[in-house]
């Protein structure tokens, strides 16, 4: 069954199975939200997204569509088809209790405290985990769809977290490239600047979801974008693709 | 773990090691030629599954790059050891280990056959036993490897920022289980397209 749409509140988390060929489509319910992704290969779930190998192959320091998020085993697991904001974060994790947000500063435009960071994402990602049998072994670098995190290019590699990067209805389209388990927190970025000293709070704090759209698509053709995005992303989709020959 | 700890192995490039090193160990790890990526994970010797964590360690330093001052991060955020040494001034954690898979997908199918690190990390993780397999390979520190991101969104690897004798040393803040592998990859500048031997020394301060 295609064509669903499933909204996640803020500070959730959740699971599903995405078939290959299939589309999920993460928009924004309010500026600001963030979804925090792990990606699993759902017939052998020790196969899961590698962000090093991912951002390596493809010369990026961001995810950004057209880019193939690649797994330990070299295949496509989806390919970011488009989105609306052409950075998203996978390198500096989600939030745990406690944790968050140590050293980075936030850039201009930005709020006053940093990272209180609330529960962060890590408990909702182990009851979801654990759902399928995973637990904290399994755990990667997440994806933090919608945040921004970048350095400032400096000797150090500073890096400076971007508030107000996404607003209400911005989106990002996924198409699975074999079957995935899709593991996600709606959970605060652990760098974002906290509404009211705890990131669950309420009224004046309340932390947007997101709404996932589930669709149908084509196969990636000759011309897909990420196929001819570069030499490395047109790898990862054929040894995908190999591997349903 | 014993009070005694004494530790000097070479390390051939291709070659990998894993053991344990009590808490308070100062561990140096030595680039004899220069321009060795050396591939290192590091694990609380009690709880595995309580391991380094690249993007903890990120995050919390507030910059990419590990040098003196960088404390390395659990997933769980407890300190595992703390870089208090360092000739070389940068080495990488995002940039991964090679495996035969990533070779294919950067360089082509000529390079299925060819070592790597993660067949080197998977090697020792099946003599080390103990339950640790594929699940408890993180994303691993590159010591002596230069990958700089750019403000606006590039990543290149670059050559090395090393030079034969340049040095890290860490202090183990808890006991550890590291794992390495001494890169062999060839198809990168990362080790000047010529992996070397490296040297680990350890001792109670
Ligand atoms: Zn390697």
């Amino acid at each position: 069954m295609t064509g669903y749409t499933i909204e996640v509140p803020g500070d959730a988390a959740d699971s599903l199975r995405l078939r290959r060929h299939r589309t999920l489509t993460l928009r924004c319910l309010g500026p600001g939200a963030n979804v925090s992704m792990l990606l699993y290969a759902l017939e052998d779930r020790t196969e899961r997204l590698n962000v090093p190998d991912t951002l390596k192959a493809q010369m990026s320091a961001r995810v950004a569509a057209p880019m193939a998020l690649m797994s330990d085993m070299g295949r496509a697991l989806a390919s970011v088809t488009g989105s609306s904001l052409d950075w998203h974060d996978a390198i500096t994790g989600h939030g745990l209790s406690g944790l968050g947000g140590g050293g980075v500063g936030v850039g201009a435009g930005g709020g006053v405290a940093v990272g209180a960071g609330g529960g962060g994402a890590r408990r909702g990602l182990l009851d979801e985990l654990a759902k399928h049998g995973l637990d904290r072994r399994d755990l990667h670098a997440t994806v933090n769809f919608f945040s921004k995190v970048a350095p400032v290019g400096d000797a150090r590699g500073t890096l400076v977290y971007e508030p107000g990067h996404a607003d209400e209805g911005d989106w990002v389209t996924l198409r699975a490239e074999i079957d995935l388990l899709v593991v996600l927190s709606t959970a605060p970025h652990p760098l974002a600047p906290a509404a009211s000293g705890s990131a669950s709070a309420g009224a004046s704090g309340s932390v947007p979801g997101v709404r996932l759209e589930i669709d149908e698509s084509p196969a990636p053709g000759a011309e897909d974008a990420t196929r001819r995005f570069r030499a490395e992303s047109a790898r990862a989709l054929e040894l995908a693709e190999r591997s349903h020959a | 773990m014993s009070d005694e700890f004494d530790l000097d192995d070479v390390i051939e490039a291709g070659d990998g090691w894993i053991g344990e090193i009590p808490a308070g160990t100062l561990l140096r790890i030595t680039d004899l030629h220069g321009n060795q990526a050396v591939d290192t994970l590091f694990y609380d010797a009690h709880d595995y599954a309580n391991r380094y964590s690249a993007v903890d360690t990120i995050r919390e330093q507030g910059a990419l790059y590990l040098t003196t001052g960088s404390t390395l991060l659990t997933c769980d955020g407890d300190a595992l050891a703390t870089i208090v040494e360092d000739t070389c001034g940068r080495h990488d954690t995002l940039g991964g280990a090679c495996s035969q898979e990533s070779n294919v997908v950067r360089y082509g199918g000529h390079t299925r056959y060819q070592p790597s690190c993660r067949t080197t990390f998977l090697r020792m993780t099946r003599k080390w036993g103990r339950g640790l397999g594929k699940r408890d390979l993180g994303h691993n520190i590159n010591f002596f490897m230069n990958v700089p991101l750019t403000p606006d969104g590039g990543l290149t690897f670059e050559d090395g920022v090393s030079a034969p004798g340049k040095y890290v040393q860490l202090r183990a803040e808890r006991d550890l289980l590291v794992l390495i592998s001494n890169c062999p990859q060839i198809n990168n500048p990362c080790n000047g397209y010529d992996p070397t031997p490296i040297r680990l020394t350890g001792r109670r301060p």
